[in-house]
C-alpha cells in the first residue's frame, strides 16, 4: 500500500503541522487527523501484530471497529495501551508505540507461531499441556510450566507501573431526549427534538459531529453533506436547550433509561487545560433516547484477507474525503453489494486508479455498472478474491470465477496496492440490545436489525437498516419528534439528497473458501477453519462458538466479525443464520477507561471520618489507627517506646491514676418519643422502661435470628428521651435496624430515632483519680458519689461549655464519659487535660483501651462476630424473662444452645510470651501438622495489672474447660506453647474498683 | 435503575438499601411459634417476575418503601410508603393492640 | 472417543482437523432415566460425571434450558480457593481443591487450573489477625495458608499501591498458594465430555416446565422436549433455584436471587500473577492467560433474574481497582456481564435430599459456586446415589436454618445481600 496525503480536500487543517512519533520515528500530520490517517498519509502500512500468530497487520477501518491497528500512547511515564489508532487524535508531542511485537514491528520473532499455526487451531489448549500423570509433574505442575510461556506470549499492550496522575471526573445529566450519533439521522433527530422545545443532549463518539456527512459525496438540499451538517450543528450549538458532546461514546444502556457515556475531554491535547480532566464519565438520565448509531461495514472472509492493504471500502472513502488521505494509488475493490461502488467513485475522484471491481454477483445493477464505468474500472462480476499477494503489504489479489458457493479454475492476478472490501453492513444495535431488545434477522440486508422502538428509545437511519440518506433524515426528524412527545404527523418536506444512490442489499456471501488462513476475527486470529472446527466438535451455538474460538472477544468486541462468524457456522450446520443464535450485547459498547469510572474516587476512595479532637491527637504524638472510615489514636508513643511499652504505660496510668480517651466514634442515636422506653424494651434483651431518668444502663441487642448484634450503654435523659450508644463499627447497622422496626414492623410506636454520632464529642476519663479531675473542672453540678453514682448522669459545664457526664466504665475503674457538642470537643478535651495535669492525666489509645477491657473480660467486635450468642459470651444475665424482645424466640433453637459451641474464656500463656489474635487453641500440639482446633484467640495483651500476657478466646465448651491446660497453635506465625484456660474475668472480678 | 421515593421523587438506586422480600409478615412480637419465626426470618419469596419488596431510602429521607418490581426486567410498577402499602399488616397490628 | 493429547492435536491437524468428534453427543431424550439432573451448568454436569464415575449410575440425563454452561459456570471470575473460616466450609472446599488439582487428568481435558495463589490484603492489624484466625483454621484442616508482609506483597505485585498515604494502606495479607484460577468454560465442557463418554445424555435446549408427581413423590419432569420420567430428579440450577422450585410447588426457600456483575479489561502483557482481594471493600482481580484483567466486587444487592446489573456497582468496583493499582486507571474496561446468584441466608450452600420425595436439591452457592464445582458434583452424586448426604455435605442441609446450625462465614445473619 502506498498511501499518501492528497493535496486538497478533507476536514483537516493543512495550515498547521503536528509532530508526533510512532515507534520512535518522527512523523507529521495536521489538526483533524487521527493517528491512523496521519500515519497512512506518511505511507505507513504496518501498524501492529495479531494476537496469536503475530501476523503483520495494517488498518482495516477508520473508527471504533478497528481490530488491527492497536497502539500504546505514552504520556510522561503513564502508558495507555490498546488504543485503536483510528480513534486517537494526534497532538504535538504524541508518542505512540506498536504492540505485541519483539524486538520490532518489522521483525517480530513471535511470528514463528505461524509455522506451527496448523496445530494452534481453536481450542487446542484444552486438549494439550496436561502433562504426565506421574510425579513430579502430575497435578497442575506441567500446565503451570507451559502456562508461564503462554502468558508471556499472550496479551496485547503493556500497562504501566507508574500511577496515573490524571484527573477524572463524573457528571450527571438529565434530558428529555438523548441522541446518540450525529450523522444525518442523529442531527435531524436532535434538531427536531430541540425545535419542539425539548432538552436535548447529542453525543458523538468522534471529534467532529456529522458522522457519514463528513465523508459522504452527497449533497443535501443543494449543499455538500458536510456543510449541511455543519450548518445544523451550528444551529444546535446556539440553542439553550441543547448540549453537544463530541468525543463522547455512549457505552452503556442501564435500567430506567440511565445511559453511561465517556467523554474524552483532553486526550487530543498535548496538555489538558487548567482544571480539565482527562476523561469525564457521564451518567445521563434521558426521557427518551434516539439511537442513530449507524452501521459497521463487514469485511469478506478469504485467504490472506488480513494483509496490510486490505481495508473496508467505507474506510477508504472516509480516509479520502474526511482526512485527505489516499490509501492506495492502484486500488482494487471486492464486494458483494452496491454500496462499495460509491467508495470506488470517491477514490477515483481523489486520484486513485481503480484497477478492478470484483463483485461476487454474476449480474449487478445498472447503478453499479455505471459507477464502475465512471471510474474507468474493470468490472469483474461473478468473481471472487481467492487470495492476496504480498508479504507485509499487498501487491495484488488472485481472483477466480465464483458461483456463489465456491471458486473454480480461471484464476487471474489483479495488481493493486490496496484492496477495498465490502461484505455488507451490520447496524450498530448494541445499545438497543443492552436495553433488552432482541434483534431480528433481515434476509434482504443480511443483517440483524433492531426490533420496533419501545417507550424508551426510537431508532433512526442506518441503525434501522436505512442506508438512504434522505430516508435517514426523515426517520431522524420523526424520531426527534416522537422522542420529544410530539405524535402529530410532520408537515415539513423531505430533504433532497443527490449523489450516488444504490440498494444496500448484499448477496448472501460471507466467505470465499480456499486454502490458507482466512480471518473472521482479525485481532484474535480466528479463522473460518476455526469456526468449522468448533462445529466439528459440537460448539455450534453462537455462545459456544464465541467461547470456544474467542471470536468476537477481542478489544473490538466483534464489531466486524460477529455476523461473518455466525454466517459461516450457519452454512456449516445447514441452518439459517438466526438459528445459530444472536448475540446479546453487553456494556460497554466501546472500551472505557477504568479511571473515568472511578472518577472523583480515583485517589480518594472513601471519606475520612475524624473526631473533633483529631488534630490534638496528631499534635500529641498519637499513632493513628484506621477503624472503618474513622481514624483513632492507637498509642501516644513516647520517643523510643515500642507499641507494647506505650500501651502498658498508658493502661497502667489508668489503673493507678487517671487516663483520658477519645470515644467520639461510638455510635450515638437519639431515641425520642412517648413510646421510646417500650421500643427499647423490644430492641434490647434487658429492660429499659424501668430505668430512671438520668441513669444509664448497659444493654445488648440480638438480631432476629437470636445471635448477638451489638452492645452499648443507653442513657435515659428524660421520660421520653434516650441516648443510645453503639459500638463504632455497628453504628450504621443499628440505626437501620431501629428504623426498619419503627417504619415497617411497629409503625404504631410513637418513637423517633436520629443519628447524633457526629453531633457529640466524647471523652472517657478513667482511673482512681478521675473524680478529682472532674471536680477540678466541672461547674454547675456536683460529681461526688451522691450526685453522680455509678451509671448516673449529670449536666454541667466545663470551661464554659455545656457537658453531659455519665459515670460508666469500660476499663473497670472509676470512670466517666464526658460528652459535649462536637464543635467544643477539643476545647473540653484540653480543659480536662489541664485539670488532669496535677493528677498526671495520660491520654490513652485503642491499644490501652483494649488492654483494660481484656483484663476485665469485656467483649467487643472480635467476640461479637455475628456468630456468638449471649450464652456464648456469658451475657445470659442480660436476657430478660419478663418480656419478649427481638430474637427472644429464636435464641433458644438447638443450634444456638449446643453444648460444644464456642464460648468466651480467658487464656494465660504458661510460657508468658505474647500470643496473637487469630491464634488457635488445641488440646494436643502438633506443630508440623496442626489439627483439631478447639477455638481461637480473639484478643491479647500484656496486662500491667496482672504482670503477664493474657488473652481472650472463644473455645468449644469453654466454660467447662476453665482451669484446664491446652496449647496455643499458630502455625501462620509459628507460635506454639502451653496455655491455661481461665475465666475471662481476669482483673477485679467483683467490680469493686469502679465504685471507688 | 431509578426508584421513585414518595417523599423525594425519583432517585438513583445507589441511594437505597434493599431490605428484601416484602411478603414476609413478622409473627406477633410475643409469639413463641418457632415455626412462624423461622419462616419469617429465613424463608423468602424469590419470584422471577413481579416481586414485592422493601427498600429504604437510606441515602435520602430514610423512609421505607414498598416496591413492586419485576425481577426479570427491573421495571418498577409501584413504589409507596411501606406503612400505607401494608394495610393487612397494619390491620393485624391494630387488632393485636386491641387484644 | 479419542483421548486428547498433544499427539492427537498434531495427528488431527495433519488431517485438516476434520476427524475430531463432538465433545459431547446431542442425543434425543429417552422416555425415562434412573436420574435426571435439571441444570446443565458446572454443578449439574459434574454431578452427572461423578454419578457415572464414582457410583456407576450412567442412565442419567442432564437437562439444560439453553446451551450447556450458559449459567454461572461461564459467567464467573474463575477463582478457585478454599480459604474459608468455618470448618464445615474449609473441609468441603478443600475437598474441592484436591479434586481440582487432578481435574485435567481426570477429565482428559485441560481446565487450566493454575495454582497461582489467592492473596487477601489486610489493611489494619486487626484485620490481619482476623485473616490469621482464618488461615490458622485452614492450616488445622490440612489446607495451606500463610501470611505475607508488605514487602513480599510489593515484590509479588509491583503495581500495588503500598504507600502509607493510600486511603487504606496495606498492612499485610494472607496467601493461599494452592488456590488460583481455572478456565471456566473448559470446566463445563470437560465435565460434559467426561459424563457423555460414560453414557450420560446431555440434553440442551430442554427447558423444564414442570415436575411430574405421583402423589407427593417427584417422578419426572415436563420439558420443552416432552415428558421425561426418572426414579430420581436432582435440581442443580443455582441462580434459578427460586424459579424452578416454584414449578415444584415450593414457593419459599432460604434463598434470594441476586445479580452479580463481573468485568474484564482489554488484554495486557502479564502484570498480575495472583488473584488479589482488597480488604476494605469488596474487590477481587486476577489476570487471565489471555491477558485480560478479570475482576468483580459486590452484588448489586436486590433480587434479580435479569443477568444485568446497574452503574453504581460498576463505579464502586472500578474505584477499588484504581485504589489498589493506581497505574491501571488508563486500562480500559472491555466487557461486563451479570450472573444470577442464589444468595442463601448464611452465605453457605445447600446440598441435600428432598425437599420432596424423589427430589434432590443443590443450590445456594452465593458467589462461591465455581470453585465448588468438583466437590459439589461429587457430594451431590453421593447424596443422590446413597439417598443420604456424605459427611462433607451433611452440614449443608436445608433444615439447618430452622435448627440454627447455620454456617455463617461472614457473620451477617439472614441478610443475603451482606454475605
Amino acid at each position: 500500500m502506498t498511501s499518501t496525503r492528497i493535496s486538497m480536500g478533507g476536514r483537516i487543517d493543512r495550515s498547521r503541522v503536528i509532530n508526533f512519533t510512532f515507534d520512535g520515528k518522527r512523523f507529521a500530520g495536521h489538526p483533524g487527523d487521527t493517528l491512523a490517517s496521519a500515519l497512512l498519509a506518511n505511507g505507513v502500512s504496518l501498524f501492529g501484530r495479531s494476537f496469536k500468530y503475530h501476523r503483520p497487520r495494517g488498518v482495516l477501518s477508520a473508527g471504533v471497529d478497528e481490530p488491527n491497528a492497536l497502539v500504546t500512547i505514552v504520556r510522561d511515564a503513564v502508558r495507555e495501551p490498546n488504543l485503536p489508532a483510528t480513534t486517537v487524535e494526534i497532538y504535538d508531542g504524541l508518542i505512540a508505540e506498536s504492540q505485541n511485537r519483539y524486538p520490532s514491528l518489522q521483525f517480530d520473532v513471535g511470528a514463528v507461531n505461524q509455522l506451527a499455526s496448523r496445530f494452534l487451531g481453536a481450542g487446542f489448549y484444552y486438549k494439550t499441556f496436561m502433562g504426565p500423570k506421574i510425579w513430579p509433574l502430575k497435578g497442575t505442575r506441567f500446565w503451570m510450566f507451559c502456562e508461564h510461556f503462554i502468558r508471556r506470549a499472550a496479551g496485547l499492550g503493556t500497562a504501566g507501573l507508574e500511577p496515573d496522575r490524571s484527573r477524572y471526573e463524573r457528571m450527571n445529566a438529565f434530558c428529555d431526549v438523548l441522541v446518540v450519533g450525529s450523522g444525518p439521522a442523529g442531527l435531524s433527530a436532535a434538531k427536531a427534538a430541540a425545535d419542539q422545545g425539548a432538552n436535548v443532549i447529542m453525543a458523538d463518539i468522534d471529534a467532529r459531529f456529522g458522522g457519514s456527512a463528513n465523508w459522504s459525496e452527497e449533497t443535501i438540499d443543494g449543499a455538500p453533506a458536510s456543510e449541511w451538517a455543519s450548518a445544523i450543528v451550528q444551529q444546535l450549538a446556539t440553542m439553550p436547550n441543547v448540549r453537544l458532546l463530541s468525543r463522547t461514546s455512549v457505552w452503556g444502556y442501564y435500567d430506567s433509561n440511565t445511559l453511561a457515556a465517556l467523554e474524552r475531554v483532553s486526550d487530543h491535547k498535548t496538555r489538558p487545560s487548567f482544571g480539565e480532566p482527562r476523561h469525564r464519565h457521564w451518567t445521563i438520565r434521558a426521557g427518551h433516547v434516539v439511537l442513530a448509531t449507524g452501521a459497521f461495514e463487514r469485511p469478506m472472509v478469504f485467504t490472506g484477507n488480513d494483509l496490510p492493504g486490505v481495508m473496508l471500502a467505507s474506510a477508504g472513502q472516509r480516509y479520502a474525503n474526511e482526512f485527505g488521505v489516499l490509501i492506495g494509488r492502484r486500488v482494487a475493490l471486492f464486494t458483494n453489494n452496491d454500496t462499495a461502488y460509491g467508495a470506488a467513485l470517491a477514490l477515483k475522484r481523489a486520484g486513485a486508479t481503480i484497477a478492478a471491481i470484483i463483485d461476487v454477483r454474476k449480474t449487478v445493477s445498472d447503478t453499479a455498472r455505471s459507477a464502475a464505468a465512471e471510474c474507468y474500472a474493470e468490472l469483474i462480476t461473478g468473481y471472487a478474491v481467492q487470495t492476496t499477494e504480498g508479504s507485509k503489504q499487498l501487491d495484488g489479489v488472485r481472483i477466480q470465477q465464483f458461483d456463489g458457493q465456491r471458486t473454480t479454475e480461471r484464476e487471474r492476478l489483479v495488481e493493486a496496492d490496496c484492496l477495498l472490501v465490502s461484505g455488507g453492513w451490520s447496524p450498530a444495535i448494541h445499545l438497543a440490545s443492552q436495553a433488552g431488545a432482541h434483534p431480528i434477522w433481515n434476509e434482504d440486508l443480511q443483517a440483524f436489525l433492531p426490533p420496533p422502538p419501545t417507550d424508551k428509545w426510537v431508532g433512526a437511519g442506518a441503525f434501522n437498516g436505512t442506508f438512504d440518506t434522505a430516508t435517514a433524515i426523515d426517520e431522524g426528524l420523526s424520531a426527534g419528534r416522537t422522542a420529544s412527545g410530539n405524535t402529530k404527523p410532520r408537515k415539513t418536506k423531505s430533504s433532497v439528497v443527490e449523489g450516488y444512490k444504490c440498494q444496500p442489499n448484499p448477496a448472501p456471501v460471507f466467505e470465499i473458501k480456499g486454502k490458507g488462513k482466512a480471518f473472521v476475527d482479525f485481532q484474535h486470529d480466528v479463522t473460518a477453519d476455526d469456526v468449522r472446527l468448533a462445529h466439528t466438535e459440537g460448539f455450534t451455538s453462537v455462545e459456544h462458538l464465541k467461547r470456544y474460538t474467542t471470536l468476537g472477544m477481542a478489544t473490538d468486541q466483534g464489531k466486524t466479525s460477529n455476523v461473518p462468524g455466525m454466517a459461516i457456522m450457519a452454512e456449516t450446520i445447514g441452518k439459517p443464520i438466526p438459528e445459530v443464535g444472536s448475540t446479546r450485547f453487553r456494556p460497554p459498547f466501546a472500551p472505557v477507561s477504568v479511571g473515568a469510572l472511578a472518577a472523583e474516587r480515583f485517589g480518594d476512595l472513601k471519606p475520612e471520618r475524624l473526631t473533633p479532637m483529631h488534630d490534638w491527637h496528631i499534635d500529641h504524638g498519637a499513632t493513628m489507627y484506621g477503624a472503618g472510615l474513622w481514624y483513632r489514636p492507637m498509642i501516644y508513643g513516647l520517643k523510643g517506646e515500642t507499641v507494647e511499652q506505650a500501651y502498658v504505660r498508658e493502661a497502667r496510668a489508668v489503673r493507678s491514676g487517671v487516663g483520658i480517651v477519645d470515644v467520639s466514634t461510638l455510635g450515638k442515636i437519639a431515641v425520642q418519643g412517648p413510646d421510646a422506653a417500650e421500643f427499647l424494651d423490644r430492641v434490647y434483651t434487658n429492660m429499659f422502661s424501668t430505668l430512671p431518668v438520668n441513669k444509664a444502663r448497659y444493654g445488648m441487642m440480638l438480631r432476629e435470628d437470636g445471635f448477638v448484634m451489638d452492645d452499648g450503654t443507653t442513657w435515659r435523659l428524660g421520660e421520653t428521651e434516650f441516648l443510645m450508644t453503639t459500638t463504632t463499627a455497628n453504628a450504621g447497622k443499628v440505626m437501620q435496624h431501629l428504623e426498619y422496626f419503627l417504619d415497617v414492623v411497629w409503625p404504631d410506636l410513637k418513637v423517633h430515632v436520629t443519628s447524633v454520632t457526629d453531633q457529640w464529642a466524647g471523652a472517657a476519663v478513667a482511673g482512681p483519680r478521675s473524680r478529682a479531675v472532674l471536680e477540678a473542672c466541672v461547674s454547675g453540678t456536683a460529681v461526688d458519689n451522691a450526685a453522680l453514682p455509678f451509671m448516673g448522669i449529670v449536666h454541667g459545664e466545663i470551661a464554659g461549655v455545656k457537658v453531659m457526664i455519665c459515670r460508666l466504665s469500660f476499663s473497670g475503674e472509676l470512670a466517666y464519659e464526658v460528652y459535649c457538642g462536637a464543635n467544643s470537643g477539643t476545647h473540653v478535651w484540653e480543659a480536662l487535660i489541664e485539670a488532669g495535669k496535677p493528677h498526671g492525666i495520660t491520654p490513652y489509645g485503642l491499644e490501652a483501651l483494649g488492654t483494660l477491657r481484656i483484663e476485665k473480660g469485656h467483649v467487643t467486635g472480635a467476640e461479637i462476630d455475628g456468630r456468638t450468642t449471649a450464652h456464648d459470651l456469658h451475657l445470659d444475665w442480660l436476657l430478660s424473662k419478663k418480656k419478649p424482645f427481638i430474637g427472644s424466640a429464636m435464641m433458644n433453637r438447638e443450634g444456638l444452645q449446643a453444648e460444644d459451641r464456642l464460648q468466651l474464656v480467658g487464656i494465660i500463656p504458661l510460657d508468658n510470651l505474647p500470643i496473637n489474635g487469630g491464634a488457635h487453641i488445641v488440646e494436643e500440639l502438633h506443630e508440623s501438622h496442626p489439627s483439631d482446633s478447639i477455638g481461637h484467640v480473639t484478643a491479647m495483651c500484656y496486662s500491667p495489672a496482672l504482670g503477664k500476657y493474657i488473652a481472650l478466646a472463644l473455645v468449644k465448651a469453654g466454660k467447662s474447660r476453665r482451669g484446664s491446660r491446652a496449647f496455643v497453635s499458630d502455625p501462620l506465625r509459628k507460635r506454639f506453647g502451653p496455655v491455661e484456660i481461665v475465666s475471662h474475668h481476669f482483673f477485679d472480678p467483683e467490680g469493686s474498683r469502679l465504685h471507688g | 435503575m431509578l426508584i421513585s421515593c414518595p417523599h423525594c421523587g425519583p432517585r438513583d438506586v445507589s441511594e437505597f438499601t434493599y431490605q428484601g422480600d416484602g411478603n414476609r409478615v413478622r409473627p406477633d412480637h410475643a409469639s413463641t411459634d418457632i415455626g412462624a419465626w423461622n419462616a419469617y426470618v429465613y424463608d423468602r419469596v424469590n419470584i422471577a417476575g413481579e416481586h414485592n419488596e422493601i427498600w429504604q431510602h437510606s441515602g435520602g429521607c430514610r423512609m421505607h418503601l414498598s416496591v413492586t418490581r419485576n425481577t426479570l426486567t427491573h421495571k418498577i410498577s409501584s413504589s409507596t410508603p411501606v406503612q400505607a402499602a401494608r394495610p393487612t399488616q397494619k390491620a393485624a397490628r391494630k387488632s393485636r393492640t386491641k387484644a | 472417543m479419542a483421548e486428547y493429547s498433544a499427539f492427537s492435536v498434531i495427528r488431527n491437524a495433519l488431517s485438516g482437523n476434520r476427524n475430531w468428534k463432538p465433545a459431547w453427543r446431542k442425543p434425543d431424550p429417552k422416555p425415562s432415566y434412573d436420574v435426571i439432573i435439571v441444570g446443565g451448568g458446572g454443578h449439574g454436569l459434574s454431578t452427572a460425571y461423578y454419578l457415572a464415575k464414582e457410583h456407576g449410575i450412567t442412565n442419567v440425563a442432564v437437562l439444560e434450558k439453553g446451551y450447556l454452561g450458559s449459567g454461572n459456570v461461564g459467567r464467573n471470575t474463575t477463582a478457585v480457593r478454599s480459604n474459608y473460616l468455618l470448618p464445615q466450609n474449609i473441609r468441603f472446599y478443600e475437598h474441592s481443591m484436591k479434586l481440582w488439582e487432578n481435574l485435567s487428568h481426570d477429565l482428559n481435558y485441560n481446565v487450566m487450573f493454575s495454582q497461582r495463589g489467592v492473596l487477601n490484603l489486610a489493611h489494619t492489624p486487626g484485620q490481619l489477625d482476623e485473616f490469621a484466625r482464618r488461615g490458622n483454621a485452614m492450616r488445622h484442616l490440612d489446607a495451606d495458608a500463610e501470611l505475607m508482609d508488605v514487602a513480599a506483597i510489593k515484590r509479588l505485585m509491583p503495581i500495588v499501591d503500598d504507600s502509607d498515604n493510600a486511603r487504606f494502606p496495606i498492612f499485610g495479607g494472607m496467601m493461599q498458594w494452592r488456590a488460583g484460577t481455572a478456565r471456566h468454560d473448559a470446566v463445563a465442557w470437560g465435565y460434559a465430555r467426561g459424563a457423555d463418554r460414560r453414557g450420560v445424555d446431555i440434553l440442551e435446549n430442554c427447558e423444564v416446565k414442570g415436575f411430574l408427581r405421583d402423589g407427593d413423590k417427584v417422578v419426572g419432569v415436563m420439558t420443552s422436549r416432552g415428558e421425561i420420567r426418572a426414579k430420581k430428579v436432582a435440581v442443580a440450577v443455582a441462580g434459578s433455584t427460586g424459579h424452578v422450585m416454584r414449578l415444584a410447588g415450593i414457593e419459599r426457600l432460604p434463598i434470594e436471587s441476586h445479580v452479580l456483575q463481573a468485568f474484564v479489561s482489554e488484554a495486557l502483557k502479564p502484570i498480575l500473577n495472583t488473584v488479589v482481594t482488597f480488604g476494605m471493600g469488596h474487590f477481587y482481580v486476577s489476570q487471565s492467560d489471555k491477558g485480560g484483567l478479570v475482576f468483580g466486587g459486590d452484588i448489586d444487592g436486590y433480587n434479580s433474574y435479569a443477568q444485568r446489573g446497574n452503574l453504581p456497582i460498576v463505579e464502586d468496583v472500578m474505584s477499588e481497582m484504581v485504589a489498589l493499582f493506581p497505574s491501571l486507571a488508563t486500562v480500559r474496561l472491555l466487557r461486563s456481564w451479570g450472573g444470577v446468584c442464589d444468595m442463601s441466608m448464611d452465605g453457605s450452600p445447600i446440598i441435600t435430599t428432598g425437599p420432596l420425595p424423589g427430589m434432590y436439591l443443590n443450590c445456594g452457592w452465593c458467589y462461591g459456586g465455581f470453585k465448588a464445582t468438583p466437590a459439589s458434583g461429587w457430594c451431590f452424586a453421593y447424596t443422590i446415589a446413597k439417598d443420604q448426604p456424605h459427611d462433607l455435605n451433611a452440614p449443608f442441609s436445608l433444615d439447618r436454618f430452622h435448627r440454627g446450625t447455620v454456617i455463617d462465614d461472614k457473620g451477617q445473619g439472614a441478610t443475603p445481600r451482606l454475605h
